[in-house]
């Protein structure tokens, strides 16, 4: 059990959250209307998708008080406190990008197509085209192609052909690119992982206790933030960790878990020798 | 045989350090341009004006497109309406009726995740307290556009959602028969719909009595688009820009002080042809050689 604590936490957290929505709309529930474009809590604190803020803006929209004060709200949670946290603990994606990585896995499609055709900077180029676009067409590009926006707006509302979008998603990560959309394309994990930089929430880790079974690095969906595994007793720093814990689930040394820190350098608290030391 | 080892050779050279990175640059600009011309082409695509109906008080199409966050609360209010409600006879909520507005989902082939009606299906009910509208963070749904500027209260008849057209030929009025399903569904019954009666001459002893839409107060709601009663609905709703003409700036009503304030600001075009020189008595008899000499 102590193995899938943190997957299971998400999955509750990831669940309630649409269903939160879904009731808001078929049942009249007042918790959570809306959707993760923007909703409302207890009919009064609005709150709104940053990006597709950003987008709007750089489209010419007039943005309204509700809206900017919605989107300051979240990007504030997550540039102080959870990083791209959004990305493992919110969105639906996640669920279904997850389980076409636990196929890879499972029946060992890792091993026939080993060379990864993509650099995962591409985020932050289709991040920089959508808005490019968004300017120059008038409207929020990533937002009229985005299959996350198709998948959790389909479940509170009505899915039409969203289901394959979903399909895509899921045989994309499967044949084609490892972690494809979460890891390679997707430019609200870019906007996420660039404003989480900073971010207090972040995962230690020990090197001392570390026996190098790597199986953090194997499950990691960004693994590359993993780098100090092994080698250094430091946090990992890099905005791209999604903050999904599923690294510490897995890790039978107790050599990483979850702190709360400003510092990026770890001082008091931390242990500071290096493995070879 | 040794011309062809060199060439494999050349081929296994290794690339300079600045050509590999000149190489990858251009490689990467060419994919983000692919990339990007790709993916403007969909958009575009995608947000051409289509035959769809807004909520209340939306913005016009491109600055809606713009604004709409499309979070769907505007759909959430429509289903929880009042009225929309089904209560069982304890006064338990057991469930609702389909709201009228939907957001485009795929397959819809509408603008993604924006609120639209279809009339025929589900026509707008014109609620008094518009719930659609307050609800919408963005402001894509505009208050004032649909707020009384004298008593400050949410006046739905100020909505302008689209237009009710009628097809003649296949509107049974025209044919003489008396039906007037669409004039009593009118919420506006009288002003933005009115019957027209004339004399039907292929009797010569009955009246037509002829459904007729007045642009400056239809609101375009639906209702009788939902009403009426032959297979494909014979009045039906059109977005505004599609329903109207423009007259411009070369017509104008003598005889209407309005109409003529209307055209006040349009600025005079002076056009200046050169005047011919030819006596005119020349041009006409001139047949530019038409005919032999």
């Amino acid at each position: 059990m102590n193995n899938v604590r943190f997957l299971i936490a998400r999955r509750v957290v990831q669940i309630t959250i649409i269903l939160l929505y879904f009731g808001a709309n078929y049942y009249g529930w007042k918790m959570l209307a809306g959707n993760l474009s923007s909703s409302l809590i207890l009919g009064t604190i609005p709150l709104s998708d940053p990006y597709a803020v950003l987008q709007m803006f750089v489209a010419g929209a007039a943005i309204s008080s509700n809206i900017l004060i919605g989107a300051v709200i979240i990007f504030l949670f997550y540039a102080i406190f959870g990083g791209r946290a959004f990305c493992s603990w919110v969105c639906p994606v996640n669920i279904i990008t997850d389980a076409a990585n636990w196929t890879r896995r499972k029946f060992g499609f890792d091993m026939v197509a080993k060379k990864q055709p993509s650099t995962r900077n591409l985020r932050y180029w289709v991040l920089l085209i959508s808005l490019i676009i968004s300017f120059f067409l008038g409207l929020a590009a990533f937002e009229f192609i985005s299959p996350i926006s198709m998948i959790h707006r389909g479940i509170i509302f009505g899915m039409g052909f969203g289901w394959a979008a979903m399909v895509i998603l899921y045989l994309f990560d499967l044949f084609v690119l490892k972690n494809g959309w979460c890891g390679h394309i997707c430019p609200l994990g870019g906007f996420y992982s660039i404003i989480g930089k900073f971010r207090l929430l972040k995962v230690r880790h020990d090197s001392v206790a570390c026996t190098g079974c790597m199986k953090c690095k194997v499950v990691c969906p960004e693994s590359q933030v993993l780098h100090m595994i092994d080698k250094v007793s430091i946090p990992v720093t890099s905005g791209e960790c999604t903050n999904c814990g599923r690294c510490i689930d897995v890790c039978e040394d107790n050599a990483l878990g979850f702190f709360l820190k400003v510092d990026n350098n770890n001082k008091k608290g931390e242990i500071n020798n290096e493995k070879n030391e | 045989m040794n011309h062809k080892q060199d060439k494999v050779k050349s081929y296994r050279q290794p690339l300079s350090k600045s050509r590999r990175g000149f190489l990858g640059t251009t490689r990467n600009i060419g994919l983000a341009i692919l990339g990007g011309l790709t993916w403007s082409a969909y958009v575009d695509e995608a947000k051409a004006n289509k035959l769809l109906l807004r909520p209340p008080g939306a913005l016009d199409e491109s600055d809606f497109l713009k604004t709409c966050i499309k979070c769907g609360l505007c759909v959430d209010a429509c289903r929880n309406r009042d009225g929309n409600v089904i209560f069982d006879n304890k006064g338990q909520r057991i469930g609702t009726k389909d709201p009228t507005l939907r957001l485009a989902a795929p397959g819809d082939n509408k603008p993604l995740g924006t609120p639209f009606f279809i009339a025929r299906e589900n026509p707008c009910f014109m609620c008094d307290d518009i719930p659609c509208v307050p609800a919408c963070p963005s402001g894509a749904l505009d208050l004032l556009s649909v707020t009384n500027k004298k008593t400050k209260k949410l006046d739905v008849n100020m909505a302008k959602m689209g237009l009710a057209v009628v097809h003649k030929e296949s509107c049974i009025a025209y044919w003489g028969l008396q039906c007037d399903a669409c004039y009593r569904a009118c919420p506006l019954l009288g002003k933005a719909l009115t019957i027209d009666m004339q004399m039907n001459k292929r009797t010569g002893k009955h009246a037509f009595l002829l459904p007729v839409v007045h642009s400056d107060i239809c609101t375009g709601c639906g209702l009788c688009e939902k009403a009426c009663v032959v297979e494909k609905a014979a009045i039906f709703v059109l977005p505004r820009e599609f329903a109207m003409g423009r007259v411009g700036t070369h017509y104008v009503k003598g005889w209407d002080k309005k109409d003529q304030q209307r055209v006040g600001e349009a600025q005079s075009i002076h056009t200046v042809t050169k005047r011919s020189e030819k006596r005119a008595i020349d041009k006409l008899n001139n047949l530019g050689g038409l005919l032999d000499e």
